[in-house]
Order: structure tokens, then C-alpha cells, then sequence
């Protein structure tokens, strides 16, 4: 078992903004937490990284508690988060980008880290000296996955990537994130509101409703779940 | 009205006058009754007079002026407009072009600062100017440490200034230190002032910090006036020794061997100037090396990653504490160092200096340069000392002129003077980098 929590709770000031969530993650799985707005999977993202901390259970990562370690401790640990928002640095070139995400990284692995990452994301070595406020929406997201793998974690943690993005990046995406996946072995947390495309790529699934894990099954199988189905994938979902 | 004087348009003559005799129409109607009625004291009862040629001189300026400003501005922007064509067309190569431009700039005001006081060796006043705006200078990179590079708002820099003033102050005066035996103790004092201030503030941020670091700010200058006993309260500390060349002091001839009896030099008061002159210049100079080897360093790219996103960073795996407490730590440190250099240049510090004013204006050769730009320090310390300095003679109207000049450089480059970022890593494909 690479990531396990149990009975998380988290609290944003007096608001209670999950209940006792339990979730594996297994080595080489990819794992999909879909929800509403609202429903605790950003705040569960952010608790695994440690902002803010557990007010109850446990998240033990590689046999390690890691629910009181601080959020840099935690990304030590190889627990890459790709946050909500992309988060780049916007001042600073593509490249400058890339070498933060390398930074526990080991030095020598650099320049065959940032090839690997070219040839994931070629539009990235074409921009590569650009600011990276410059890029595009979707462009920005590929420099966040691409800084989140710099590191070499175990763990990569996605927190919505298809946000705001247009289908064609969206579809770029998650062919990346399936790729990363099968061919190179990553071990992949998704949260994403884009259900139907989240539970296409995904191994296993869990359903958040108001900070509590409400279903769980297989990607397949929650795309065929009618109540799945009618809440988040009759939307207009292509 | 407003809407006609940014038209993109070419305007005909007669909407100009139009557009002139409109702000004419107003100026008449507000000049009635502020300049063409007032009143007369005749013999103890208050009369109106009027003035009438004065009132219609003033409505004949707005209108020359109005249409002039006008033309004005029309003109510069058609021209800005070609010059944008033009550069689009060759926005590719301008990039390398203008850094080149830059470090040539850079070398140029490097070349000038050192042959200053040769040109300038008996006049007094340009000598002690130049060392005034390289002290800015300084402080302007130590602050660009905090303010520019770390994205940390503060508002009491002079604190640390003040703290390596006074420490120099009083290892000099009580224990007889010299200047470069105290240098290093001033910069450790301030450093550990730095974290005193960075730790309690390391979850603030923008406003707040701002808010906490000026408090601290007044906080170290009124213990400064009260602490009469350690400080000498409003008095200051006075007779703080000069610093020597190495050992050798800027005296008149006596017992003991003199800078100018060692270099068989006619002795002059001038010596003294210039040596202090080239000693900020020094200590600027080490300054800068210091902190542009430290912007390509994890520490430097850490410090900007964090003004630009904090919580990435984190997730990163940064230690965001000790990245803050570095960078409060090495700008007081920085502003310690300068500190020392104003006590030594004095003889005699009082809390006086290091108000709110010296913080504020700091902060805007930080600003006004370009957020974490080094050229970009060195030419709004230059507009900012020299100023003042230049403006002299229009004694009260100073400030004002001085107040304009912020806000014209405000609209004309409101990322600050050189707001372009140099990258501090450029890329070789794997092959060429192994």
C-alpha cells in the first residue's frame, strides 16, 4: 500500500470539511476522487499535503505517518502535488519553473529529467526561455505537471488539471496522464470535477459528497453506476 | 473631453480649437471668482476688486496650453505607434539586444563612478553627493533582497540601517573597535534583528507584513530616543571616530604617521571625502557581486519562487520559514553594513535619521528601479537623491517636484524603471550541457 487514509477529518477555521474520509492509493494505480463543487476534493488534496493538517485519523504514506508533517517535509517524502490552479511562477521563465520543481531533485539527473520532460511536453522546450506568465491556459498546466515530475516522486497528486482548460488540452491531458501511468509507472491521485474523463483513466474511483466518501468501485464500474451517472456525467459531458 | 485627447485618429485643426476653447470655457468660469474678483483692504472695510487682465491672461495660458498638450500628446503617441510597429517586427532579436544594453549601462555608470572623485577632486559637494546616492544604492540592494527578490513588503528597513549605525556607534565610542572590526559584528547584530522581525512575521503577508514591519521600524527608533542611557536618547552618539586607511588616519600632520605622511602627500581635508567615497563604493559594489551570485543560487530562485506563489513552493518541498528568515536576515545584514558606513562617514548619529522618511524612501528606489532590478536601483536612487539635491533652489516647491517625479515615472513605467526580469539560467540541450 503506497498512500492510506484513515478517518480524515479537516477543518477550514470552524468549517468541518471532511468527515472521516478513508482512501488507498496502491503502487502504479491510477485513483480518481470525482465531486461536486464543494465537496471537500480540493480540501482533501491540500490535508494529504499537510495545509491544512488532519484534525483527525491518519494518512500513512510508505508505512510512514506523514499527518503531521509539515508540507515541504511532506513533499520530501515524494508526494508531488500539481495544486488547483496550476500555481506556476509566472515571473520566471519556463526553465527557471522546471529547475524549482527539481529541487530535492538529485543534480545530476537534471538535464536527462528536463529532455524527458521536452519530449513530454515539446511545446515546453520550445518556450522553454519564455516567462511562464506567457503561456497559454493549457500550456501553463503541462509546465505544472512538468514541474510536479522534476522531483521524481512516487506519488503524483493532480488537483483538478482540466480546470479552465479547452477540450483539445483536456484531451492532451489526461492522454498524458494516461501515458505517465502505463509507461512510465506513476502512481497517480486525480482529483478532478471532469468526471467523465477522470473515470475513463482511472483504475479505481471514489465519490465525494459533503466531505464523505459516498461510492467506490472501479472506473468502469462507476460509469455504469446510474446514480454516478445521472449526478456528474449527464451534464453535457461529451 | 478626455475621451478627444486619447482619440486614435488624426484630429482636424478646428476640433483642436474646439477641444481648447472648451478648456478655456472653464478655466474663465472658474477663474471669475479665484482670480478675477478679490478683495481689497481699504481703510480697515474689505472691497472687491477685480482683474480682469489677469483672469483673461490665465484663460489665454489654459488655451495655448490645452492645445499645445494636446499636439503633444497626439504627436508621441503616433510616434510610439510606428516605434511599436517597428519593434514588433523585430521583437525577436530586441530581447538580446536590450540585455546587452543593459550590462553595457551597467559598466558605463561603473566606469563614471570610479573616475568621479578623480574629475571631481576638489569640489566637495559633487564628491559628498555621489557618496550620499551610492549609500542609497546600497540600501536599495539590500532592500531589493527583502522587497524585490523575496516579495516581503517592508516598511522599516531603516531599522536595521539604524541598528549597524549604532552598533558601530557604540563599539567605537565605548570600546574603542575600529571601523573594520566592528563591520562584521554591525552586520551580525542587524541579521539577527532581521530574524527577530522575519520570526514572529513568517504567516503575514502583502499589507500586514507591511504594517508589522513599520511598527518595527518605529518601534527600534523610539527606543533609540529613550534608551537614554545606552543610546544618548535624542543627543545621538557623537565623536565617532573616522575610519582609517588601513590604520593610517586623514589627519593634519603629528606625532604618529598619517595617511598623508606615509604617501608623502600634502595633506587635505579632501583625502578624507574621497577615501570615503570609494569605500561605499567598495561596499556597494560587494553588495551587488553578493546578491547577484546569490539571485543564481537555489536560495536567490527560492526567494523569487516564493513572492511569486508561496504555496507552491511548499509543495515543492521548500522550507518556507527558513527561506523568509534568510532573506530578512541577508537584507539586514546588507542594511547593517551601510548603517556602520553613515555612522564612520558622520562622526554623530541621533534617531533622527532613521524615521519612517529614510524606510519610505527606500522602498521607492526599489520600487521606482523595477522590483529586484540592480540597474534599475542605481537610476531611481539617482532621481531620488539627486532631486531633492537639484532642486535646491525652488526651496518649498521641492517635494512637490519630487512627488511629481514619482508619479511621472509611475505612468510612464509603472513596473518601475527597468521592469525586465534577466532569467538566471539559460538553456543547453542535454548534449551541450554534459
Amino acid at each position: 500500500m503506497m498512500l492510506r487514509l484513515s478517518g480524515v477529518h479537516a477543518h477550514y477555521g470552524a468549517i468541518h470539511a471532511l468527515h472521516g474520509v478513508d482512501l488507498e492509493v496502491q503502487v502504479g494505480e491510477i485513483v480518481t476522487l470525482i465531486g461536486a463543487n464543494g465537496a471537500g476534493k480540493s480540501t482533501l488534496m491540500m490535508t494529504l499535503c499537510g495545509q491544512p493538517r488532519a484534525s483527525a485519523g491518519r494518512i500513512v504514506f510508505d508505512g510512514e505517518d506523514i499527518t503531521r508533517l509539515a508540507t515541504h517535509d511532506i513533499a520530501r517524502r515524494g508526494i508531488s502535488l500539481v495544486p488547483e490552479g496550476r500555481r506556476i511562477f509566472p515571473r520566471m521563465s519556463v526553465l527557471e519553473n522546471l529547475q524549482m520543481g527539481a529541487v530535492l531533485a538529485d543534480k545530476a539527473n537534471f538535464a536527462v529529467d528536463l529532455e524527458r520532460m521536452y519530449t513530454l511536453f515539446p511545446i515546453l522546450h520550445e518556450r522553454c526561455e519564455q516567462r511562464a506568465g506567457t503561456l497559454s491556459g493549457g500550456e501553463q498546466q503541462m509546465l505544472a505537471i512538468a514541474r510536479g515530475l522534476m522531483s521524481r516522486p512516487q506519488l503524483l497528486l493532480l488537483d483538478e488539471p482540466s480546470l479552465g482548460l479547452a477540450p483539445l488540452y483536456i484531451k492532451k491531458i489526461f492522454q498524458t496522464i494516461r501515458e505517465l501511468n502505463r509507461e512510465h509507472g506513476m502512481t497517480i491521485l486525480l482529483v478532478e470535477q471532469n468526471a467523465h474523463h477522470a473515470l475513463r483513466v482511472a483504475d479505481r474511483s471514489y465519490v465525494l459528497q459533503h466531505g464523505r466518501i459516498v461510492l467506490s468501485g472501479s472506473g468502469r464500474e462507476l460509469l455504469a453506476n446510474p446514480e454516478v451517472h445521472a449526478a456528474y456525467l449527464s451534464g453535457g459531458h461529451a | 473631453m478626455s475621451a478627444l485627447v486619447f482619440a486614435q485618429q488624426p484630429v482636424s485643426f478646428a476640433e483642436r480649437l474646439r477641444d481648447a476653447a472648451a478648456t478655456a470655457f472653464i478655466a474663465l468660469l472658474l477663474g471669475v471668482p479665484m482670480i478675477g474678483l478679490t478683495t481689497v483692504d481699504q481703510g480697515g472695510a474689505l472691497r472687491i476688486a477685480t482683474r480682469w487682465p489677469a483672469l483673461f491672461a490665465f484663460v489665454g495660458v489654459c488655451f495655448a496650453g490645452r492645445l499645445l498638450l494636446r499636439w503633444g500628446i497626439d504627436y508621441w503617441r503616433a510616434q510610439r505607434q510606428s516605434a511599436a510597429r517597428a519593434a514588433s517586427a523585430a521583437s525577436a532579436e530586441q530581447q538580446p539586444a536590450t540585455s546587452l544594453l543593459l550590462r553595457r549601462a551597467g559598466w558605463l555608470a561603473l566606469l563614471v563612478a570610479l573616475v568621479l572623485p578623480i574629475v571631481f577632486a576638489d569640489n566637495r559637494y559633487v564628491v559628498d553627493t555621489a557618496t550620499t546616492v551610492l549609500i542609497y544604492v546600497m540600501l536599495g540592494w539590500g532592500l531589493n533582497v527583502v522587497v524585490g527578490l523575496a516579495g516581503l513588503l517592508d516598511l522599516g528597513y531603516v531599522a536595521f540601517y539604524a541598528v549597524g549605525a549604532y552598533t558601530y556607534g557604540l563599539l567605537a565610542t565605548q570600546f574603542g573597535w575600529g571601523f573594520w572590526q566592528a563591520l562584521p559584528v554591525a552586520g551580525a547584530m542587524a541579521a539577527t534583528f532581521g530574524i527577530v522581525l522575519g520570526w514572529p512575521t513568517l504567516r503575514l503577508r502583502g499589507d500586514y507584513l507591511a504594517i508589522v514591519t513599520l511598527g518595527f521600524g518605529e518601534i527600534i527608533r523610539v527606543i533609540l530616543v529613550n534608551w537614554t542611557e545606552m543610546s544618548g536618547g535624542p543627543n545621538g552618539i557623537t565623536s565617532i571616530p573616522r575610519p582609517s586607511f588601513f590604520g593610517l588616519p586623514f589627519k593634519p600632520p603629528g606625532d604618529e604617521p598619517t595617511f598623508a605622511s606615509f604617501f608623502g602627500l600634502e595633506y587635505s581635508p579632501h583625502q578624507r571625502i574621497i577615501f570615503l567615497y570609494y569605500l561605499i563604493l567598495a561596499l556597494a559594489l560587494l553588495t551587488n557581486l553578493f546578491v547577484s551570485r546569490l539571485r543564481k543560487l537555489p536560495i536567490g530562485r527560492a526567494w523569487e519562487a516564493m513572492r511569486e506563489d508561496e504555496i507552491a513552493c511548499k509543495a515543492m518541498g521548500i522550507n518556507a520559514r527558513n527561506v523568509k528568515l534568510s532573506a530578512f536576515a541577508l537584507g539586514a545584514m546588507l542594511g547593517g553594513f551601510a548603517g556602520v558606513f553613515f555612522a564612520a562617514r558622520q562622526g554623530f548619529i541621533s534617531p533622527e535619521s532613521f524615521t519612517f522618511n529614510e524606510s519610505a524612501i527606500i522602498l521607492a528606489i526599489v520600487v521606482l528601479g523595477g522590483m529586484g532590478s540592480q540597474l534599475g536601483v542605481v537610476l531611481a536612487s539617482l532621481v531620488l537623491v539627486l532631486l531633492p539635491e537639484l532642486g535646491r533652489d525652488f526651496a518649498e516647491y521641492r517635494m512637490l517636484l519630487f512627488g511629481a517625479a514619482m508619479i511621472l515615472i509611475m505612468i510612464w513605467k509603472p513596473g518601475g524603471i527597468l521592469a525586465r526580469r534577466e532569467p538566471t539560467l539559460a538553456y543547453r540541450s542535454a548534449e551541450a550541457g554534459r
